[in-house]
């Protein structure tokens, strides 16, 4: 049944990913990748993931997805111009992707039984939930690192709001 | 029961056609999403192996990694709002200041 639930899930990330692959228009292109988005929210619940379930739902599909969908329409981007490219991207780039994964998944497949088996819903205790473990550790051992993200946050936004404006 | 190498195996091939349409893709915007689409592989591989650890650490990594890309997300459509602004194209080929 954790099977099926990956399978299906896995297929629909993949198929998400090629579609973002192969539609000339971006708009089409951020819509599956939301979907890819959207399944990988499932695989991280599978895993045991809850809040980043959630967080991957509000943040990623949420607010990034939305400000490219907002960006796509504001700037009126058209279909994609087929030009030559670069060939060094066809003829080196597609067989180097390709030997990668084969590269991998040999050694994930031979590794198989040492990298052990997912239990559904995750191996935390059911004492304890996800989402308190992780404020637990967030909020004790890496507080400051948490607390510079609010930093960085404010900075990109100034950055974002300097870098965007029209200029006098 | 599934196992953690299918998971794995998933974040490459997720990886590899981010890998793939960054290399092919010619729309600004797209190839920003293809970065993301490999930001998402690289997190389903940290939650993984949380899960494999038993540690909750991949998991706060991925959350960091989440914050950072909200940050890049907003500071890079910026600059590609200002590319248009300038160029008035979108298509990476045109963009070509710095070689002639």
């Amino acid at each position: 049944m954790a099977l099926a639930l990956f399978i299906i899930f896995g297929v629909l990330c993949v198929a998400g990913a090629l579609n973002l692959l192969f539609q000339r228009h971006p708009i089409n292109s951020a819509l599956s990748l939301v979907v890819v988005m959207m399944a990988l929210a499932v695989i991280y619940w599978t895993l045991g993931a809850e809040f980043l379930a959630a967080a991957q739902v509000i943040v990623y599909s949420g607010a990034i997805m939305v400000l490219f969908t907002f960006v796509i329409m504001l700037l009126n981007a058209g279909e994609e111009e087929r030009t030559t490219g670069s060939k060094a991207a066809y003829f080196v780039g597609i067989p180097g992707v390709a030997g990668i994964i084969a590269l991998l998944t040999y050694i994930f497949l031979h590794e198989k039984a040492a990298l052990g088996y997912a239990r559904l819903g995750g191996s935390l205790d059911t004492a304890t939930s996800n989402i308190s473990e992780i404020s637990r550790v967030l909020f004790t051992d890496l507080l400051l690192p948490f607390e510079v993200t609010s930093i960085l946050i404010l900075v990109a936004i100034l950055g974002a709001v300097v870098l965007a404006r029209r200029e006098q | 029961m599934v196992p953690i190498a299918y998971y794995l195996i998933l974040a490459a091939v997720l990886f590899s056609i981010g890998i793939g349409s960054f290399l092919i893709k010619r729309n600004i915007i797209t190839i920003f999403m293809s970065i993301e689409l490999m930001l998402n592989a690289v997190n389903l591989t940290f939650v993984a192996f949380a899960h494999q650890w038993k540690l909750i650490h991949g998991q706060i990594f991925v959350f960091f990694v989440m914050v950072v890309a909200a940050a890049e997300a907003a500071v890079g459509l910026a600059i590609i709002i200002a590319i248009f602004r300038t160029r008035q194209t979108l298509n990476v080929d045109n963009i070509n200041l710095m070689k002639n």
